[in-house]
């Protein structure tokens, strides 16, 4: 049982909480160790979100070392390019292609940097870049852009098609299953 | 059945298995989830109380009639509760009493890092030190018996990576307790000096058999591993010393006051080298060095913010026990543009936004209070001065009223409805009592929002969900005796800057309510802003409002649909008629 650690970074309101309960989900059904870490309070006020999912045989800390995680899992890009040196070299860049301002951009007082995937793109191999808004759009609702994205970690991880499926069944509200059960598939499906 | 659950889940599936009946309260970032998570359990009661003073008072009273109970806060709230803990230690008990300290090493959202062991040595009370989310549960059931047994309370000091974090937690059932008989014991409970005296030195006692307990208790433990380096550790740092050195010999202490003397003297002559690693304050390596014991700790690993692994790997390697090329290899980014950093900010609507903007237009100086609304201090908002504790902007108030002719009659008060009946009231008692001129505004949205939305004495709401009493806060500050009170919308900027205006110039106290829920809450179904582009001239004065649905593109001002939830503000500080609210204000 080899130990995965995956960040997922976006702006507080994306939808990394449900995101990494059914990452969380798949990896106990699975017979993993795990452990889930996130900051409430201030950072629900539009301020940057990071939840750290660590699976392995034991985990210990619940935090993940800088330039050690397997996957950054990003929900916005200026987040990823924030927590890119977390990722361990040879590791997977998975970007979902959306700028969101933060206020200081609005205000005119910084700048939301030019051409984020470009960049990542140059830095690290694997860096996937994909459009997870417009996606779910096309799945039937905007909101499941955070399930996409799950689609899209489920192909780098060591676990069955099935195991997702069950856990999607168990985390996400009977209404709005058949939406993301295709917002899962089309992220699957772009690998 | 085992369930990934937060420490704050686990404390309260702890409470409810332990057959704690009582729960009580005050909503505190990393603290909050434990009683809403507690509260939805059957058979028990579960309250917000309006401080933390009172909370402990309540479980102090549960605790006497015999009942087993949680009391829950963040660290700074038992500032607030240290008056009846100090005394609570004399008393001690009758069913069991847990105070949850819940510690923010790092500040994620407090204004201060103390560590909150040091209450248990003040107080000479226990403590235990969860490491993750099963311990959390244990030691709820843990610290009931210890209190029960000692007659004494006890606290569970948590910090926020235990009270955030996941990991798995093995459900059991609950173990139903029937209340303890009460009876009258006014030398246990009645602590006037003499019988105080008395409990003092009882408490000595209670604290001897506690220093016993403390060298066999099985949640002070030793892994063995290598003699040559032996760490004395507790809490969330066990779990960064074992990843850091999966090899060395590990003391862990669950209970960390009153700390085992015999069993740290043993441990550290089995291994060469010893250190401590704990987080904040060297409460555990001072001990050790009052023993004798030659022991490192603070001249490796920091004593302000967390610690993690990296922390660890660095001052291990600067002490030598981890050889330098193990160094964690990190990619250079060097190259990598600058990153915007991304800060919380108040919501697009939220009620506090015109309040800031305005007492900024007015030049005012601003003392301000503990909640969202303490956002509205930061650029480029920047209407507030200043922000201590909780209650502390009216008594600050006061004391620049008396203190500065210069700035006596330019000096406003900031306090939200939920901070006002925490420890406001006092404040402007002391206003009135004293011939003050100190204007206070109350921001009322209805709800302690900044800890995510919970009732208090005047939502109309109980945690449990009942109806509940309103205070009337208009009534109230009346009855103390301010004289002149006002309501005011604070999305109408007219309105607010006239009522601030004439407050400020008034002489006495003066009491403005800016009432609006909070934009999260209470959404009114309003049409986005849209932008006159023609009629814009791109002079970036909305920008001051700071709301995160206006930007400004290609030099002219754009508002977000999506976000933007057509609270209207913006449309007032445009002066060009650029900013338009469909169906708005016209209201016909």
């Amino acid at each position: 049982m080899r130990e995965i650690d995956i960040l997922l970074v976006g702006v507080g309101g994306q939808g990394t909480i449900l995101a990494s309960r059914i990452l969380a989900h798949v990896g106990q059904a699975a017979g993993y160790d795990i452990k889930v870490s996130e900051i409430h309070g201030m950072a629900q006020r539009g301020g940057s979100v990071v939840t750290q999912v660590r699976m392995g045989e034991k985990v210990y800390s619940p935090l993940i070392e800088e330039g050690r995680a397997d996957v950054i899992l990003a929900f916005e890009k200026l987040e990823a390019l924030r927590w890119l040196s977390y990722l361990k070299p040879g590791g997977s860049l998975l970007v979902n292609d959306q700028a969101i301002y933060p206020v200081p951009v609005l205000a005119g007082l910084a700048q939301y940097p030019q051409d984020i995937t470009g960049y990542l793109k140059a830095k690290v191999k694997d860096t996937v870049v994909l459009d997870a808004l417009g996606t779910a759009r096309e799945c039937g609702n905007a909101r499941a852009a955070n399930v996409v994205l799950v689609g899209l970690l489920a192909r780098r991880l060591p676990f069955a098609e099935d195991n997702w499926q069950e856990a999607l069944a168990a985390r996400v509200p009977a209404r709005f299953l058949d939406v993301n059960r295709k917002a899962f598939a089309a992220g699957y499906g772009i690998g | 059945m085992k369930e990934l659950m937060t420490g704050n889940v686990a404390i309260a599936r702890g409470a409810f298995e332990s057959g704690v009946t009582v729960g009580a309260g005050y909503p505190g970032t990393p603290s909050t989830e434990i009683l809403e998570n507690f509260c939805r359990y059957q058979g028990i009661y579960a309250e917000w109380a309006p401080n933390e003073k009172v909370a402990l008072e309540v479980g102090i009273g549960a605790a006497m009639a015999g009942a087993r109970v949680l009391v829950t806060m963040k660290h700074v709230g038992v500032n607030v509760a240290a008056d009846p803990l100090l005394t609570a230690a004399y008393t001690g008990v009758n069913g069991g009493l847990v105070l949850v300290s819940a510690d923010d090493p790092g500040m994620h959202s407090s204004q201060n890092e103390q560590d909150n062991r040091n209450y248990a040595r003040f107080a000479r009370i226990p403590v235990l030190e969860p490491a993750d989310s099963a311990e959390a549960r244990d030691m709820v059931g843990l610290a009931l018996d210890i209190s029960e047994e000692f007659d004494i309370p006890v606290i569970l000091r948590t910090t926020t990576r235990v009270a955030h974090s996941q990991g798995f937690v093995e459900i059991k059932e609950r173990v139903e307790r029937s209340l303890k008989d009460y009876q009258k014991d006014t030398r246990k409970w009645l602590m006037v000096p003499a019988f105080g005296r008395m409990r003092r030195q009882s408490l000595g006692e209670r604290l001897t058999r506690l220093l016993d307990y403390s060298e066999k208790t099985p949640v002070n433990f030793v892994l063995e591993g290598s003699p040559e380096v032996g760490v004395i550790t507790s809490g969330i740092s066990f779990q960064y010393v074992r990843e850091t050195l999966p090899g060395a010999s590990v003391l862990k202490l669950g209970m960390t006051y009153p700390l085992p003397a015999e069993l740290i003297k043993r441990f550290a002559a089995g291994v060469k080298r010893l250190f401590v690693v704990e987080e904040l304050e060297p409460h555990i390596e001072e001990f050790v060095r009052l023993l004798g014991l030659p022991v490192a700790g603070r001249e490796f690993f920091p004593e302000t913010g967390e610690l993690s692994v990296a922390v660890l790997k660095r001052g291990f390697m600067a002490a030598g026990i981890i050889p330098e090329e193990k160094a964690v290899p990190v990619q250079s980014f060097d190259d990598m543009p600058a990153v915007p950093v991304r800060p919380p900010v108040l919501c697009a609507g939220c009620p506090h936004r015109g309040v800031f903007y305005t007492l900024h237009k007015l030049k005012l100086v601003v003392t301000g209070d503990i909640g969202c609304y303490t956002l509205g201090g930061l650029a480029p908002l920047e209407g507030m001065d200043s922000c201590v504790c909780m209650g502390a902007s009216i008594g600050m108030s006061h004391g620049i009223d008396k203190a500065s002719p210069e700035l006596r009659g330019r000096t406003v008060a900031v306090i939200g409805d939920s901070t006002f009946l925490h420890s406001g009231i006092t404040g402007l008692i002391d206003v009135i009592y004293n011939n003050g001129n100190t204007t206070v505004m109350i921001l009322d949205n209805s709800t302690t929002a900044m800890t995510g939305h919970q009732e208090h004495p005047s939502t109309g709401k109980t945690l449990m969900g009942a109806a509940a009493p309103r205070v009337d806060l208009e009534g109230l500050v009346r009855a103390l005796g301010v004289t002149r009170v006002s309501t005011v919308d604070p999305l109408d900027l007219s309105q607010l800057t006239e009522a601030i205006k004439a407050e400020v110039a008034a002489s006495g106290p003066s009491v403005i309510i800016a009432r609006k829920p909070c934009a999260l809450l209470k959404r009114e179904a309003k049409p986005p802003v849209t932008v006159d582009r023609e009629a814009c001239t791109g002079c970036k004065t909305c920008l001051k409002l700071s709301c995160p649905a206006i930007s400004v593109n290609e030099k002219l001002c754009s508002v977000d649909p999506v976000s933007c939830i057509g609270c209207g503000l913006c449309t007032q500080v445009c002066k060009f008629g650029a900013l338009v609210a469909e169906g708005g204000e016209a209201g016909a």
